[in-house]
């Protein structure tokens, strides 16, 4: 906890909520003030009239889940894959030499615009979604992991080599849990873009999820179904993100206490 | 030169050893160390003080099997280093406490990579940590103890292996100099209490010369021993009580004498740990 905790975190939560009032109170009679026409952007009532809506009629809870669902997939994928090659090239720089320059080209690139290849090698399918996202969560948690490994201080490897420790040993013993915060550090940025890149996938084709609920939205020249859509997708993104905080919470006790915002 | 009396079985001992490191990107070898021999008895404190650069850490480090020398051998109990040896444990001025231990997890770090049984590790650490005036804090992560403390707990983690010698580099260089003389009435206890065999590492003169029965001093790279003073001043167990012995005083300004500090120029220091 930071110094002086209890009063001044009582203090900024009450104002957040404060500055949550105000915004919600100028989204529902601002625009009528200042004649901004409903359908450009339509007051808070009309949104959650949508989103009753949308609930009985949109099949909301379906499209939902479905992003959800591919969102973890992604996520859980990616962020596998991505461990396993920081650990692999952090233990061999051999291997570091001879990918880096793809690794960098591939992480340049960007990777929402494989949306539409991979549609057309897979169809309207969840998977060119998935993979997007994979893709896209692949990236910081490898590179976060690989870092961390290059960053281990040598004199602790030394410390467990003259205690005779096996390489496995030096890994599992030192460099895995020196390499965890990093990784961590990684897995929520990977979270929230998971996220985006089910969204992208979801806008380029398909027929479910709540990027193509979206796209529908805009076809019909729905403003109130696109804002339920993007706060939708807000809700999930926080929850997948909420979701690796508390996760990091429990295994990385050991560390001073942090704030749920907090980048590293 | 640099041997202990015949009667005592020697522990640790440097036969000629020179090392020399590649210069980055060239062809030309840099020498540490040259033509280095002495021996540390069972149960002996030796100190090795020196200008910065003067290969003090590479010795260390050939001493623990962490680097094979160039020319020349390092024995343990009469056989060669070729390796990490489990008889040897080293600390330096970093305490390399693992953060995501707790103290006693700490402690019992190298025991564990040694495959000892967990309840005999557990004795072990709750061992040293009760003499240590840790017991209290064994649950403890190091982010929440303070320096002097980590460094007890890095002392503890190093004698749990209960090596037959101590290699110290710099131990408490971190410290404030309160906190140093507490961590060095520890460490001339430990020693003397277990009998244990240890090479100092230290810049400290003073420090040289209370927690050891010998000094070698270093010359300037590439580092040769250039003299031995042995300390004939009784205590070598209460260091704080030796210092105040006259003949204290006396050894450091033959130190400081031989090591021309008062002359020296004031240089770019050389980082000690790659030298």
């Amino acid at each position: 906890m930071k110094p002086g905790g209890d009063s001044s975190m009582r203090k900024g939560a009450g104002a957040s909520l404060a500055l949550l009032v105000i915004f919600l109170a100028a989204w529902q009679w601002g625009p009528g003030a200042l004649g901004v026409p409903s359908f450009i952007v339509p007051p808070l009532s009309m949104v959650g009239a949508e989103f009753v809506h949308a609930f009985a009629f949109d099949h909301l809870l379906l499209h939902t889940g479905v992003t959800i669902g591919e969102v973890l997939a992604g996520f859980a994928l990616g962020s596998l894959l991505g461990a396993l090659f920081g650990y692999l090239l952090g233990m061999s720089p051999t291997a570091e030499l001879a990918l880096s320059p793809y690794i960098l080209a591939l992480q340049i690139a960007p990777k929402v615009a494989f949306a539409p290849l991979f549609i057309l090698w897979m169809g309207f399918t969840i998977y060119p979604k998935i993979l997007v996202a994979v893709l896209i969560v692949f990236f910081p948690v490898m590179v976060n992991v690989l870092t961390a490994l290059r960053n281990v201080d040598p004199d602790l490897i030394n410390l467990a080599r003259a205690f005779k420790a096996t390489r496995a040993q030096i890994f599992w013993k030192v460099e895995f849990p020196a390499s965890l915060p990093p990784m961590f550090a990684g897995l929520r940025i990977g979270a929230t873009l998971a996220v985006v890149g089910v969204v992208v996938g979801e806008l380029v084709g398909g027929d479910v999820g709540l990027g193509y609920l979206l796209t529908f939205g805009e076809g019909q020249a729905n403003t109130p179904l696109v804002f339920v859509s993007i706060v939708m997708l807000t809700l999930v993104g926080g929850i997948a993100y909420l979701a690796v905080v508390l996760v990091e919470r429990r295994v990385l006790h050991y560390l001073p206490a942090r704030g749920i915002a907090e980048n590293s | 030169m640099s041997s202990p009396s015949a009667s005592v079985p020697v522990r640790l001992e440097y036969r000629n050893v020179t090392m020399r490191f590649a210069e980055r990107g060239g062809q030309r070898a840099l020498t540490a160390v040259r033509g280095v021999s002495f021996a540390v008895g069972d149960g002996e404190v030796v100190s090795l003080i020196g200008p910065s650069g003067c290969g003090k850490s590479t010795l260390l480090n050939i001493g623990s099997g962490l680097m094979a020398p160039s020319e020349g051998t390092a024995l343990v109990d009469g056989a060669p280093v070729a390796g990490p040896n489990a008889h040897v444990a080293f600390m330096l001025q970093k305490d390399l406490l693992l953060p995501w231990r707790a103290v006693a997890e700490n402690v019992m770090f190298g025991v564990e990579i040694q495959g000892v049984a967990a309840a005999e590790r557990r004795r072990r650490a709750a061992n040293l940590l009760a003499q240590f005036n840790l017991a209290e804090f064994s649950d403890h992560y190091p982010h929440q103890l303070s320096g002097g403390m980590r460094q007890r707990v890095a002392l503890a983690r190093t004698l749990a292996v209960d090596p037959h010698v101590l290699l110290l580099d710099e131990p408490f260089s971190a410290v404030d100099a309160q906190t140093r003389m507490l961590l060095q009435r520890d460490l001339a206890q430990t020693l003397a209490r277990e009998q244990k065999t240890a090479l100092l590492i230290t810049h400290d003169l003073f420090e040289a010369v209370t927690l050891s029965d010998r000094v070698l001093v270093m010359s300037r790279r590439p580092g040769a021993i250039v003299d031995e003073i042995t300390i004939d001043v009784p205590g070598r167990d209460d260091p704080i009580a030796r210092r105040a012995d006259p003949r204290v005083a006396s050894y450091v300004a033959r130190l400081m004498e031989r090591l021309d500090i008062a002359h020296a120029p004031l240089e770019r220091q050389p980082a000690e740990g790659d030298a």
